[in-house]
């Protein structure tokens, strides 16, 4: 059994690790509470985005000369995935959780014999990336010095995607992130952004004939670069707010498994206090009766 | 009859503005500046720097926008836009950062004809401000 002093020093040492575990979940919860504003707030803008192109698309008649962005090369040979992860851990299964989902994509297309190429934003995904595809990962990309997701930042690395595209590296495109639902749950989705998935359009979608100025095509054709940044800012917000839930609840459920860890050792501790002051006892009293 | 309809102008970050009793906006649309009044026909089109001006019944507002798309609806009007400043709130030196960044882009080298005419245009509005 280990000693007084050992047992103590152990309590100490969860204790402290406690305190720190709650403070972190107190910065995430005051983290969290901005970051889903933001993306609350920044919802609407990708949504009327979506909607408008799904209008103009909807529109077009001739689908043959539709932007590549939208209709796509012809081909599916090369994918290009962007992982969006965070830049710090400990935030319970957030990271863990687009990695496998991202995965699981991986080896389909590579089992399909396809070409894959990754992009990985945030530190975590690429750390937790490339032991195994390494050599697939073309960029990595990380965003520590800005605080908050912002529109810029997201803007170069649409504009970085449309150049790839533009120079013919990819066919398809999906960018892979954790949708905030509540503070408990986050979904780990995938998204397809090139070509344009219109499989999910919306049910009260209007189809009004619109009147284009200027034409319909060069509207489309400088639309869809902006939507493109604007899906990848969409799932940045909802990944900073992923973040920072995930982080809250992992942070919680440490400090009430460290306070639960303290009340065992304490009484691992009274006990063995409680037995060395008896075998003291004892000690003393067989002492005295053998003189 | 009711001559009002509904206006939301909205930037990646929020929704900027919902105004539900419009009567006349203007905005500097690609190829013109272009007023939009009640059951206009539906309308997809783009921003150059400019300024949208917005007149409701009691007062008229107006905001300088780098760019963006309008889509007009069902007398509902969206506006998407990246940059977009209330002029009444906006200083000089807000101003003068602006004229700075577009007056930096137009020296550099790699520049299409389009995006320069788009700077252009920017530089034109905002010296206007002044």
């Amino acid at each position: 059994m280990a000693s007084l002093d050992d047992l103590k020093k152990r309590i100490m040492s969860v204790k402290s690790t406690q305190k720190i575990t709650k403070a972190m979940k107190m910065v995430a919860a005051a983290k969290l509470r901005r970051a889903q504003e933001s993306a609350e707030k920044g919802r609407p803008y990708s949504e009327k985005m979506n909607n408008v192109i799904l209008n103009l698309s909807s529109g077009i008649s001739d689908k043959k000369n539709a932007p590549k962005l939208l209709s796509g090369t012809g081909s599916d040979k090369v994918h290009l995935c962007v992982v969006m992860t965070s830049d710090r851990g400990l935030c319970g299964g957030f990271n863990s959780n687009i990695i496998r989902k991202a995965k699981s994509y991986f080896s389909k297309v590579i089992s399909e014999g396809k070409e894959l190429k990754i992009i990985t934003i945030g530190s975590k995904g690429n750390d937790q990336l490339k032991r195994v595809y390494g050599d697939k990962i073309i960029e990595n990309i990380s965003f520590k010095e800005s605080k908050n997701a912002n529109y810029f930042d997201a803007d170069k690395v649409g504009k970085m995607i449309i150049k790839k595209f533009e120079a013919s590296e990819f066919d398809i495109c999906t960018i892979f992130y954790n949708q905030f639902k509540n503070v408990i749950t986050q979904i780990p989705k995938a998204q397809q952004i090139v070509p344009l998935n219109s499989d999910d359009s919306k049910d009260d979608f209007f189809n009004e004939s619109y009147e284009f100025e200027p034409d319909e095509d060069e509207i489309l054709s400088n639309l869809l670069p902006k939507n493109i940044s604007t899906q990848i800012f969409k799932a940045m917000l909802e990944n900073s707010a992923s973040e920072q839930g995930s982080r809250m609840s992992a942070m919680d459920n440490a400090t009430r498994n460290a306070g639960e860890m303290v009340d065992k050792l304490t009484i691992e501790y009274n006990r063995s206090r409680q037995a060395a002051i008896t075998k003291e006892l004892i000690e003393i009293i067989s002492g005295a009766e053998s003189l | 009859m009711n001559e009002e309809f509904k206006i939301e102008i909205v930037n990646p970050e929020q929704s900027f503005l919902v105004k539900e009793d419009v009567l006349e906006v203007v905005v500097p649309a690609f190829e013109g500046e272009m007023g939009i009044l009640k059951n206009h026909i539906p309308i997809i089109s783009f921003l150059k720097p400019g300024i949208i001006k917005i007149f409701s019944k009691s007062k008229s507002e107006s905001y300088y926008v780098e760019d963006g798309i309008i889509e007009f609806q069902n007398n509902n009007l969206s506006i998407l836009t990246s940059t977009i400043f209330n002029i009444s709130d906006m200083d000089k030196s807000i101003q003068q950062n602006l004229l700075k960044q577009a007056q930096d882009e137009l020296n550099k080298t790699e520049i299409n004809d389009q995006l320069k005419y788009l700077i252009d245009q920017k530089i034109e509005v905002l010296k206007s401000l002044n």
